[in-house]
């Protein structure tokens, strides 16, 4: 076994620099002669703009520059582009509205951005950022998808009833025959809450311009660096693209917040070279709350179609999702196709259809979070199973046995797109329901009945779609760009190796997992590896981390460069040994002549190659190789959440006691890291499902949970200690590693058990998120009327 | 944040003479409040006086059978004071259910009153007790100090030495707490007093109360039972987000049983 090779549970490489406080994030970079920009933002959540003054701050201390929307018009900054093209049902494209840097005719959500103010110092922009006068005229406002069709509203006038499309998946006439043929038909009307992602660093952008080179180098925080630079160069204009260098340093955490295209960093950029001095610009929390994309925001009517022992026949979802104000990178697959083709679960359903319609408010853009749509599809499907189970009066574990896709199926075509790798959803079923002790539960119930508490066990089993994408089934579906990845694998002279990635590390541990990748590939010390990212100076062209693909689509990249390392390496190997190539056999980084122990470690290859005295004659001196992974289908982890709870009924207040997860994530890297993506994904999932809500005044579009003291972020002793284990696992075939991709399971699959856990306490279905007087009402209405005084 | 002079006086009299001097000049304590408020320019004082200096506002002692904590004290030396845990135990419960350790820390009991929260706790605890606010120049009795939303009896250039808690006879806190904030959503604070019963109620409504149908039926009879025959009326309490004013009015029921259980405990 090699020391810290693949499956070893080792510290992280970063965490001494997180730890000690030396990360390098981009509001510790500070370059000389920098200015400050602020944005000034629309206090209505939808209004005309009638004038912006620039005289007003004219002369203020220290301003340098007050930018607007027709300043950029004038400039040609393009608007702003969503990158995936969704058609509706009649066959018409999605209807854009446009997205402008800065706003020029209208705002349309409370944090829109209007002017940027630049002076010498943060505090001065603030002051001229306070006092520039813009006139408004305020006009009605539209919030919720109650309302977003017949609001006298139109968030952008060119978009009638406020639809950007009406779009479905699936085969509407085989449903509606089985349906028509079903025992029983359940249905349910959910609301998927609204979140704000909040990442522990806010965003942050500094630009520099270099007039000799003609060079903007922009640090920001970002998840996909080489997608900012792209989209900034060849739809905002910003620079060319080889003329344009995105530095993403240490960022602290993005959960898909931070993969977007953004008018702050375009503006910034822009600004750098018109002002010729370095511009940053650095977001304040309450800005986060209301220009970071949003997540969720759902409604949804599902139906399933069930014969008499509870075999899935079909089932129908009806949803309609909150754009917010505009469309976001994106913002329109999240909803369509990060959503529907999850609706199969883990489940045999011979017949889905999904309709979805997307609406604009005025309300902060919505867009990827993590999971983006899985978790939506994973609540509607893990929902209507257990109401199923409850109408038929089957055991909750045993309907999802009767009709889980069995081992053996695989690969499996669902009736919705996808073709799913891999998987033994029983053998985790039962596993968690194992670890759980499910079978004891009604005593446990009894117990805490004795107490005057109401306890409750869900069930959450999801599947997720990781390992975003194959390029040419996401091209066909809409996506703008290839959605490959790539790496190289640099060797000195000394031996030790550099890795670039073109995936991005904001909290998930690349530098240690890929290091543990190298380790155990190429046989060099864990210590010898270093892992570069995050500069599109130094990396290859890679399309960034999110999705859970860095691993399954990077790691993969990286695997191959390696192969083509060893390739190489066996070449010189066989030249120094003087033996052919087909008998120099590699292993632990040592290249050997079978049956010999003539051999040469691949740092003394590393030597040969750079310093070619024996060199063979028909090959480069050098020793590093590309590669770029282009997976042939999605991986589809998958797992069972088991969760209790206990709710006092007096107050409507939810514990939760218990926590057990079984996934399965294929072949796992490190399992601490992996078992740390878990805890973080899960708390998250309880946060969506217990505290989190992004909530708008209806009347003035107001975000009233625009801080932390409304907006509840779950803490430590909101969650419980997790059990978490990792199925044998069932390594996927669409990447040699084996890995699936553990980044976003927690949160996709927590909501559901969570919520069916807390129905099973109170005997009646709660809406996320389950706030105290929420359950408290819920329970007053079913079974302890004596609660009501 | 705006611009403002700094300074940190020695004693009581200089940062009084400081406040009548400079009009627009704010008291600082653990800055808990002040600081976020500064920071989202929500305020712009001119001056900021800093109690941090001033060590006769800071610590706990006994005087007369009662306890008098100092205005500047934190939170976490109440929460883990021997005396307190000795003498009226429900304070030290109390202090410790006040946001974080940070917060306990840095926050203090004479900026807390001080700023009257509708949610913060103290508020509950100097009314529930019937305590006496000391200030640099007279004592104010709790039923007069709490006059509205982040309003008290405080003139502008006056400042809170300390509270004065008489020892109860018996007496508990029982908080429900917001999920998000932290504060109270709800928080009863029940004793018995050589004055009688009191109950006072904080983050239900736009300020602290006493809830005198229940401090009657309490001086009755002393039990949680004594709750049921009295209603809340919820027509005074907060709409918000967070919790109708009905959900309110019950949890005022539900933590009046648990500290009344507590207090008896
Ligand atoms: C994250 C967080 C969580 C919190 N959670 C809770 C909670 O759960 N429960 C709770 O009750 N509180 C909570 N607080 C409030 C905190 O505990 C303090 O009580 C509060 O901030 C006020 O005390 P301070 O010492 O910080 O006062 P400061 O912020 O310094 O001052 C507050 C106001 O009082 C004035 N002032 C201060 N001292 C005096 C004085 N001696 N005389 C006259 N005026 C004075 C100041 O001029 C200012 O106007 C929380 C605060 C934070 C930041």
């Amino acid at each position: 076994m090699v020391e810290k090779g693949i499956g070893q549970a080792v510290p992280r490489k970063e965490d001494r620099r997180f730890v000690t406080g030396r990360g390098r994030y981009v509001d510790d970079i500070r370059l000389p002669g920098q200015a400050w920009a602020v944005f000034v933002r629309s206090p209505h959540a939808h209004a005309r703009i009638r004038r912006v003054d620039k005289a007003s701050v004219e002369g203020m201390p220290g301003v340098l520059a007050v930018f607007t929307g027709a300043d950029a018009e004038a400039d040609g900054i393009g608007p702003l582009i969503c990158g995936w093209m969704i058609h509706s049902r009649d066959g018409t494209p999605m209807k854009v509205g446009t997205h402008r840097v800065l706003a020029t005719d209208k705002v349309r959500y409370v944090g829109d951005r209007v002017a940027c103010v630049v002076a010498e110092t943060l505090h001065q922009a603030r002051d001229a950022a306070e006092a520039l006068v813009v006139e408004y005229e305020e006009l009605p406002a539209v919030v919720d998808l109650a309302t977003a069709d017949e609001a006298p509203a139109l968030v952008h006038d060119d978009i009638p009833g406020n639809l950007c499309y009406d779009w479905e998946l699936g085969d509407r006439a085989a449903v509606e025959e089985a349906f028509a043929k079903a025992a029983r038909v359940v249905s349910v009307d959910l609301v998927n809450n609204r979140l704000v992602p909040n990442a522990l660093e806010p965003r942050a952008a500094l630009a520099a311009y270099d007039p000799g080179r003609d060079e903007i180098t922009l640090y920001l925080t970002s998840q996909n660096p080489h997608v900012h630079r792209l989209v900034m160069s060849a739809f905002n204009n910003i620079a060319p693209e080889h003329k344009l260098r995105v530095v993403a340093p240490d960022v602290g955490g993005g959960f898909g917040s931070k993969i977007f295209i953004y008018g702050e960093e375009c503006v910034v950029a822009w600004a750098a070279r018109k002002l010729g001095r370095p511009v940053k610009w650095r977001e304040e929390r309450g800005e986060a709350f209301l220009a970071d994309a949003h997540g969720r925001d759902h409604v949804t009517r599902a139906e399933l179609a069930v014969d008499a022992d509870g075999r899935f026949l079909a089932l129908r979802v009806d949803t309609r999702a909150n754009l917010g104000a505009y469309m976001s990178t994106f913002s329109s697959a999240v909803p369509t196709y990060l959503y529907a083709p999850l609706l199969s679960g883990q489940y045999r359903i011979p017949a889905i259809h999904a309709r979805v319609r997307t609406y604009y408010t005025n309300t902060t853009p919505v867009d990827a979070y993590r999971g983006a749509g899985r978790p939506e599809a994973c609540f509607v499907v893990e929902t209507l199973v257990d109401a199923a189970a409850r109408a038929l009066g089957i055991d909750r574990a045993e309907i999802r046995r009767r009709n889980f896709i069995p081992p053996d199926a695989f690969p499996y075509q669902t009736p919705v797109v996808m073709t799913y790798d891999s998987g033994d959803y029983r053998t985790c079923l039962d596993r968690a329901l194992e670890l759980a002790d499910y079978a004891g539960f009604e005593r446990r119930r009894q117990e805490a009945r004795a107490r005057g508490r109401l306890r409750g066990i869900g069930i959450g089993c999801y599947i997720e779609a990781c390992g975003i994408a194959p390029s040419q089934a996401a091209i066909s579906l809409g996506a703008g760009v290839g959605l490959w990845e790539s790496a190289e694998v640099r060797f000195t002279h000394t031996g030790k190796v550099q890795v670039y990635t073109g995936t991005h590390t904001h909290g998930q541990g690349h530098e240690t997992t890929f290091s543990q990748l190298v380790a155990e590939t190429l046989g060099v010390p864990f210590e010898d590896v270093e892992v570069i990212h995050g500069d599109t100076a130094t990396t290859p062209v890679g399309m960034g981390t999110y999705g859970s693909r860095s691993q399954a689509v990077g790691g993969e990249a990286l695997l191959r460069a390696c192969h083509k390392i060893i390739e190489k390496g066996r070449k010189i190997a066989a030249h120094l040994l003087e033996a052919s190539e087909a008998d120099i056999e590699f292993e632990a980084g040592v290249f050997r002549v079978k049956g010999t122990d003539r051999r040469k470690t691949i740092q003394e290859i590393a030597f040969a190659a750079y310093v070619p005295a024996s060199y063979p004659a028909d090959l480069e001196p050098g020793l590093e190789a590309s590669a770029f992974f282009d997976p042939p289908n999605f991986t589809f982890p998958s797992g069972t959440y088991v969760c209790e709870v206990e709710v006092d009924p007096e107050t409507g207040r939810v514990r939760i006691e218990k926590w057990v997860a079984v996934d399965d994530f294929g072949r796992i890297i490190n399992p601490l890291i992996v078992e740390g993506q878990v805890h973080g994904g899960l708390v998250q999932g309880i946060g969506q499902a217990l505290l989190e809500h992004a909530v708008y005044d209806r009347e003035s579009g107001q975000l009233l949970t625009g801080s932390f003291m409304d907006y509840a972020m779950p803490r430590a002793d909101d969650v419980p200690s997790f059990t978490v284990e990792f199925a044998p696992g069932s390594p996927t075939p669409s990447n040699t590693l084996g890995a699936k991709g553990a980044g976003e399971a927690g949160a996709i699959g927590a909501p559901a058990a969570l919520m069916n856990a807390i129905w099973d306490a109170v005997g009646t279905r709660v809406e996320m998120p389950a706030t105290p007087e929420r359950v408290w009402r819920a329970i007053r209405q079913t079974q302890m009327p004596q609660a009501a005084e | 944040m705006y611009a403002f002079e700094y300074h940190r006086p020695a004693s009581v009299a200089e940062a009084v003479r400081l406040l009548r001097e400079k009009p627009e000049a704010k008291l600082l304590a653990g800055g808990h409040t002040l600081i976020p408020t500064l920071k989202q320019r929500l305020a712009q004082p001119s001056d900021l006086v800093d109690l941090g200096g001033i060590a006769e506002l800071r610590g706990i002692r006994e005087e007369g059978g009662a306890l008098v904590i100092g205005a500047a004290t934190p939170h976490g030396e109440v929460e883990t004071s021997d005396l307190v845990r000795r003498t009226i135990p429900a304070l030290a419960h109390l202090a410790g259910e006040i946001g974080d350790p940070q917060v306990r820390n840095r926050g203090t009991i004479g900026g807390s009153i001080a700023n009257n929260d509708p949610a913060a706790d103290w508020p509950a605890a100097v009314l529930g007790l019937g305590a006496t606010v000391r200030t640099d120049r007279r004592e104010i009795a709790a039923d007069d100090f709490f006059t509205g939303m982040f309003e008290t009896a405080l003139e502008a250039d006056e400042i809170v030495t300390a509270v004065v808690f008489p020892r109860p006879r018996r007496a508990a806190y029982a908080k429900f707490p917001n999920p998000a904030s932290r504060y109270a959503m709800v928080g009863v604070f029940v004793a018995e007093t050589d004055g009688g019963v009191r109950v006072a109620v904080t983050g239900a409504a736009p300020c602290v109360f006493r809830l005198t149908a229940l401090e009657r039926a309490l001086a009755a009879n002393f039990a949680p039972e004594a709750v049921d025959g009295v209603t809340v009326d919820a027509s005074e309490l907060n709409s918000d987000i967070h919790a109708s004013a009905d959900y309110r009015a019950h949890l005022v029921k539900v933590m009046a049983k648990r500290a009344i259980a507590s207090a008896l405990g």
